[in-house]
């Protein structure tokens, strides 16, 4: 069974790359080489069957303050390039952002019971990526 | 490995009436959908691409060239357009069905062109004809 719990925080960020040039990075980025900013959403999702006795996969009280320690109090109105590692060396996309978060929760989030399933980043309701973790790539 | 879905929006408008059935089949079976002027729909397309990181850019698909694709393939064609005065439904009923088949193997026909290497690869697409009514395609159903 998944379970998923849905967290948003409001960040600005621009995508360019330090090893490229500034018109290679307008070339491969266009308007998002500017610093600017999303209300991002992300729905966490876990994979498990629920407990005999609670009736629950996970207590989605303790997944929100999860949440809330590791994504939402470090990235919430934060300048992700400036203020937010790993986005110092890490160009700060919806894809690298979800792995950065898998990454977060991941120590939380694995235990018997239940474990991180995925992390679906929403940069803007037209555009989202989901991410699994390191599963070998298939075809 | 990522996916990462696109959402795209058209409206257009089309009427069901299957040319091998009688007006009378056609009324009983598409009702409102058979009026004979025909209706329209904000269709929503999401296309679904999967994919490794290019630890480079920081991305598993560049979004601009999907965009690019997906305008020319499939907002050109199909928006602000009646769907049955399209080529591909001349013999084949506008049904969000097929023409969510119509798209997938339009993305897919053009795919390598766009995208030369491995990675990404289209995954799947899914076209809500209204929020309440949703289709879903994977590209390795298309021949």
């Amino acid at each position: 069974m998944l379970i998923t719990r849905k967290v948003e925080f409001s960040a600005s960020h621009m995508c360019r790359s330090p090893h490229l040039s500034e018109e290679e990075n307008r070339k491969l980025f266009g308007l998002a080489a500017n610093q600017h900013g999303h209300n991002y959403v992300v729905e966490v999702s876990l994979k498990g069957e629920p407990d005999p006795v609670t009736g629950m996969v996970l207590d989605l009280k303790e997944l929100k303050e999860i949440l809330n320690r590791q994504v939402v109090a470090p990235y919430d109105h934060r300048f992700l390039n400036y203020e937010v590692p790993p986005f110092d060396r890490v160009i700060p996309t919806a894809e690298n952002i979800a792995r950065d978060i898998w990454q977060r929760l991941e120590p939380d989030l694995c235990n018997q019971k239940s474990r991180l399933y995925s992390i679906r980043v929403y940069e803007t309701a037209d555009l989202y990526v989901d991410y699994f973790g390191e599963e070998p790539c298939s075809a | 490995m990522f996916r990462v879905t696109r959402r795209y929006e058209f409206p257009a408008s089309h009427r069901l009436h299957a040319a091998q059935l009688s007006e009378e089949e056609n009324q009983r079976l598409y009702g409102k959908c058979n009026n004979p002027y025909g209706h329209g729909h904000n269709y929503v397309v999401e296309v679904v691409v999967r994919g490794p990181l290019d630890e480079a850019t920081g991305r598993a698909v560049d979004p601009q060239r999907l965009d690019d694709l997906v305008a020319r393939e499939v907002l050109a064609p199909f928006g602000h357009r009646n769907l049955n005065e399209d080529v591909n439904f001349a013999s084949v009923v506008p049904t969000s069905e097929n023409l969510a088949a119509e798209i997938c193997h339009r993305l897919n026909r053009n795919w390598s062109e766009v995208f030369p290497g491995t990675w990404p690869k289209l995954e799947k697409i899914r076209i809500a004809e209204t929020p309440r009514n949703i289709f879903e395609i994977r590209a390795d159903e298309i021949k």
